[in-house]
């Protein structure tokens, strides 16, 4: 298309200064044509995409701003911003907020490690081993979330688990020691079932962006005499920069609306309500639709803050890092 | 670290191998050895069943947690694979718009995908309840198939987006100037390149709206539409008494062999799309 176009306006360029004009309208009619083509293809998708997610957020924003029970229907009545009101004041909030953070954190920063050593023990691997382990490392992310759950929650539990017959010899774990009781071991095991979920994603991200440091560079520090660890430091992770922050953002704004394993494992008990079980049990367990939109929306902004940080703290350009 | 291996590195790389197998690889062995515990064996704390009993499989496929299993795993592929079809036909011209053509917005397209892909779901689900409850798609495939673009949609753009970065569009240019129609062009020289990209953003697609749990769980209230993540969570033994146990974890390996096949099966193509989507490679 572009090529006939060069053509045209070449041979018409000889036949002066009209034929020019003309052949700039037939230009940038092509354009616009263009322009209208490439809607028609990709709008559908962005109307779809808006729809599904856009209309949702601003009919929570303002069903938020209701006293509305579905249990009591004819009470609906506008308050304002009584609900956040309600909920910014509330303990059991702020203690959703606390144990949110605390999991996105700890998952993270060990998904982190954990995802840089498998992936430099699959960038390293020799051929035949890589595509083993790379398969196996794939297998926790296709399985459902809720499945891992019960099978961390039966390894567990006290009646069918055999955790605490294996490892009864480690100080602190006995055959009646019941996980699901407290906070801490409850929170040890949802822990670790969403770390063994979603490392692989964290690491095949991490495996793209090694692929991506130019090995001359490591074959020059290594010829200068760098260690291993000098080599870590300052080839590999400067050039790398941009796929790390990628995958902890993303890593870290899956785990702040973790869900499904909390949900199975303890429902919330023993004080490990999460912020998204927080909005379901008010709003769809509760019916206080008022309440639960105002939940909803706060955990969106909370989101959206997530990403400003990142963006503003380490200076993604996610579009870039992202690839376009 | 080509060429030949010491026998010291050869040790090494097999103790690496297998930390990584098992630890991949055990929670899915242990939930396989526990569908096979009668209920009597369940609390011995042990990992292997004593004798191996295929009579939970027997309670969801044929017993009386029938009816529920068998209408959740026809939900689950059904409403997924519809969710599947329409955002891979959606994003692929969306993704084909991106990488051929030249029009404003479409970093914003882009921009929108990434915003929808990292949208909590629990945000969604409130007004979406409401909604549905009033309009009727409460409990009904339709009611998860929306909410599942949602799911869907971004991350098959993304994905696609980036495969179709990399076909050489100048073929489709060489094909016309060697005579073929702009149909004949499309098909012959571009869709053989774009189709595994297409494939491949399907298969992590499917995979993403199989997982789904909240929408499952807060959209449907009966086995008309409820898919298999929340069936397992509400399941409930042969009595008040019984822990399901048994049969939950029976479930769980029948809906997870699939995907485990397929990922053994397609290992290659998956994580070339899943880093390329969201990494350039």
């Amino acid at each position: 298309m572009t090529t006939e176009a060069t053509r045209e306006r070449g041979r018409r360029r000889g036949a002066g200064d009209d034929a020019d004009k003309q052949a700039r309208a037939a230009h940038s009619e092509r354009t616009r044509a263009e322009a209208r083509l490439g809607w028609y293809l990709a709008g559908p998708a962005f109307v779809i995409m808006l729809a599904v997610t856009l209309y949702p957020i601003l009919q929570a924003f303002y069903d938020s701003l209701f006293r509305y029970r579905l249990t009591t229907p004819d009470d609906r009545a506008f308050i304002g911003v009584e609900n956040y009101w309600v909920i910014l004041r509330d303990g059991f909030f702020w203690q959703s907020v606390a144990v949110t953070v605390l999991i996105t954190l700890v998952t993270v920063v060990v998904e982190l490690i954990l995802g840089f050593a498998l992936a430099l023990v699959m960038h390293r691997a020799i051929r035949r081993l890589r595509g083993l382990l790379r398969t196996a490392i794939l297998v926790p992310y296709g399985i459902i979330t809720v499945v891992s759950a019960f099978a961390w929650f039966y390894a567990f539990d006290i009646n069918s688990g055999y955790i605490n017959h294996w490892f009864g010899w480690v100080p602190g774990i006995s055959t009646d020691l019941n996980w699901f009781a407290q906070t801490g071991t409850s929170l040890f095991v949802i822990i670790a079932s969403e770390i063994w979920k979603t490392t692989p994603f964290i690491s095949l991200l991490l495996l793209s962006g090694l692929a991506q440091v130019p090995s001359d560079l490591e074959e020059a520090a290594e010829v200068d005499g760098a260690t291993a660890w000098q080599r870590f430091r300052r080839v590999i992770i400067p050039n790398m920069k941009a796929a790390i922050m990628v995958a902890v953002l993303f890593r870290a704004l899956d785990a702040f609306r973790i869900f499904d394993n909390v949900f199975i494992m303890t429902n919330g008990a023993n004080g490990t309500t999460v912020l998204s079980l927080l909005a379901y049990k008010t709003s769809i367990g509760r019916l206080e639709i008022g309440l639960g939109s105002a939940i909803s929306v706060l955990l969106f902004l909370c989101v959206i803050l997530i990403c400003w940080v990142a963006i503003k703290l380490f200076k993604v350009d996610l579009a870039s890092a992202r690839g376009e | 670290m080509t060429g030949r291996l010491t026998g010291r590195q050869r040790f090494w790389w097999a103790v690496i191998s297998v930390f990584v197998l098992v630890w991949a690889l055990f929670p899915v062995v242990s939930i396989f050895a526990t569908s096979f515990k009668l209920p009597s064996q369940l609390n011995l704390g042990l990992f292997w069943p004593k004798t191996w009993s295929t009579s939970n499989y027997e309670q969801i496929l044929v017993g009386d947690a029938q009816t529920l299993f068998l209408s959740s795993l026809r939900n689950s592929i059904g409403i997924s694979l519809i969710a599947t079809a329409i955002a891979v036909v959606l994003a692929t011209l969306a993704a084909y718009a991106i990488g051929r053509l030249e029009f404003p917005g479409k970093r914003l397209i882009l921009t929108a995908a990434l915003g929808v892909s990292i949208f909590p779901a629990i945000s969604i689900v409130t007004p979406l309840f409401n909604l549905w409850r009033n309009i009727g798609l409460y409990d009904t495939w339709l009611g998860l198939i929306i909410p599942y673009l949602s799911l869907t949609l971004p991350i098959s753009i993304w994905t696609l987006a980036a495969f179709f970065r990399q076909i050489p569009w100048e073929l489709e240019q060489a094909a016309q100037v060697d005579g073929a129609t702009s149909w004949q062009a499309f098909r012959k020289a571009i869709v053989p390149l774009a189709a595994p990209g297409v494939f491949t953003t399907a298969l992590i697609a499917f995979f993403i709206a199989w997982n789904d749990f909240v929408y499952g769980i807060s959209l449907t209230s009966t086995d008309r539409a409820r898919p298999v993540p929340a069936a397992l969570a509400f399941f409930t033994g042969a009595s008040q008494f019984e822990e399901p146990t048994g049969a939950i974890s029976a479930a769980a390996v029948v809906v997870t062999i699939p995907v485990v096949i397929l990922v053994l099966l397609f290992q290659r193509q998956i994580v070339a799309g899943l880093t390329q989507g969201a990494v350039k490679g």
